[in-house]
């Protein structure tokens, strides 16, 4: 009986609706969790998958030894290799290319490989037109490598611990 | 104001032209402010939505956001109206015309303040009820004209509900007219002269409700906007318009918001009179406050409802929404005249004493 008043009184005073509107009112004024992304970015984690780069040793050398277990792990075929002896007798790649719109950003050539010569850098910001070349090549992945270097260097140095 | 530019004109064009002259200029003068509102109202909609979301809505275009309505006008300006190869051509492009008609047309007894109206007919809660009931029929039209499933449901259900919570928006009103004693929206706004406490919302607490409540079923809002319902039937009525058409249906819904709260500002809510009439003290302090602000403001505060309810309440289904209006509404506004009446016969003060009925 009482509950029953209880039911009625609560429904002709609209009293569950305003508990909503007072649910909705405060988080009018609470802080908002948008990120303003062109000034703001989130965080971002040292394992980030971007786009590729070719790295080098110290002294300039090339690290890539063109063993093409990327091309084999590469889960969408993105990756072509061909490669030659050059003239002091060692192995290296002539042709190095990373179709953008095939890959997945997996990362599995990033592991695959044993020197750490393709990795995937923190870069995410970049698009293609139609009709330009959405193919990075050697020269473009040595040159995406050596300005990134430092952060890339970084990068493994921080993940080392878990590898 | 208006006489002395009509003998101005008059000079120089032949006095029915100078007459109508002077009426095209009033009309611009509410037009134009309403359409400006209506383009803030989207502005204001979303970002209020997106701040009850924790989101922080537009604020690209400009500053803060603030000439997001006007890029949104140009777009649909641009934009190409595409009519279906089906559809019936002239009843197609003839119903957002007469979805906005009637939207703008109310505007003509609404008063701003004491005397700032168009057009003051005695009339003129029947006039108003009677023009924005025709607003249905551009929402009909447009279902039927766009031959598809989609606006035909959306335009059956939205014809269902506008019939069924008219009559009890007219109740309401009844009960107003009741206590006023007139159906001129100035004089129902001076009868409730006296402050907060002497404004209608008091004896009519219910009707005020039943009013606002019927108005957001009215207007096709959520949570009553089954006629759009987007996660059911697309965009209901207006599935196929694009372009210009649609901002016309747009306009219209939004104008008709403003204007629903208008009425509930006017007829409950002491219209352009002060809260603090008959309170010393605070009627002084705020005795500089002209009359159109306190109007804007409890506009205002009753637009920031309809958004917040937007942004609270999940759509009603259908016959829910049936029960509402008929079984609840109805007969509760039939029980409220009644008690109006005997309210009335007693002159209870300070409501009763100004006209009404009895």
């Amino acid at each position: 009986m009482i509950a029953a008043l209880k039911r009625q009184l609560k429904t002709w005073t609209l009293w569950e609706l305003f508990q909503g509107l007072a649910i909705t009112g405060k988080y009018l004024f609470k802080s908002k969790i948008t990120v303003l992304y062109p000034e703001e970015k989130t965080p971002m984690s040292p394992r980030f998958r971007g786009k590729h780069a070719l790295r080098r040793y110290a002294n300039g050398e090339e690290r890539c030894i063109a063993c093409k277990l990327c091309e084999a792990v590469c889960p969408a075929n993105a990756i072509t290799i061909e490669s030659e002896a050059r003239d002091d007798g060692s192995r290296r790649t002539t042709v190095y290319d990373i179709d953008l719109f095939k890959c997945i950003y997996c990362g599995f050539c990033e592991e695959a490989c044993p020197v750490d010569a393709i990795v995937e850098t923190r870069v995410f910001e970049y698009a293609f037109e139609p009709g330009e070349i959405h193919v990075m090549n050697k020269d473009m992945l040595l040159a995406h490598g050596d300005k990134m270097e430092a952060q890339i260097a970084a990068d493994r140095a921080a993940d080392a611990k878990y590898r | 104001m208006f006489e002395s530019l009509q003998l101005f004109l008059a000079q120089w064009v032949p006095d029915g032209m100078a007459t109508v002259l002077v009426i095209l200029v009033q009309a611009a003068m509410v037009i134009v402010p309403l359409l400006l509102a209506v383009a803030y109202l989207t502005y204001a909609e979303r970002k209020v939505i997106g701040y009850m979301q924790i989101r922080l809505g537009p604020n690209r275009v400009g500053p803060g956001g603030w000439l997001q309505p006007i890029a949104d006008a140009l777009k649909l300006l641009m934009k190409e109206v595409i009519i279906p190869s089906k559809s019936n051509v002239y009843l197609f492009v003839i119903a957002p015309v007469l979805a906005i008609a009637p939207a703008i047309a109310v505007w003509a007894v609404v008063p701003f303040a004491d005397g700032v109206v168009v057009a003051d007919i005695n009339a003129g809660l029947l006039y108003i009820l009677a023009i924005s009931s025709i607003g249905v029929y551009g929402v009909v039209v447009a279902g039927w004209a766009s031959n598809s499933k989609y606006a035909f449901l959306g335009a059956l259900r939205s014809s269902a509900q506008k019939v069924s919570y008219e009559i009890a928006m007219g109740f309401a009103l009844v009960t107003v007219i009741m206590t006023a004693g007139s159906m001129n929206l100035t004089e129902i706004v001076n009868g409730q002269q006296g402050g907060i406490l002497s404004w209608y919302w008091i004896p009519l607490l219910p009707m005020f409700v039943v009013y606002f409540i019927a108005g957001v079923a009215e207007t096709n809002r959520a949570p009553f906007d089954v006629a759009e319902g987007e996660s059911e039937i697309v965009a209901g009525f207006h599935v196929d318009y694009s372009g210009m058409t649609f901002a016309v249906f747009f306009l219209a819904e939004y104008a008709m918001m403003i204007l629903i709260s208008f009425l509930t500002a006017i007829m409950f809510m002491g219209g352009w009179l002060s809260p603090f009439e008959g309170i010393p003290g605070l009627e002084t302090v705020f005795s500089f406050v002209p009359a159109f602000v306190w109007i804007a403001l409890k506009v205002s505060f009753l637009l920031f409802v309809f958004l917040w309810f937007r942004a609270t309440f999940p759509r009603y289904r259908y016959d829910q929404i049936m029960r509402l209006g008929w079984k609840i509404f109805i007969p509760l506004t039939i029980l409220w005249v009644f008690v109006v009446g005997v309210m009335a016969y007693f002159k209870v003060a300070p409501w009763f004493v100004h006209g009404g009925v009895a």
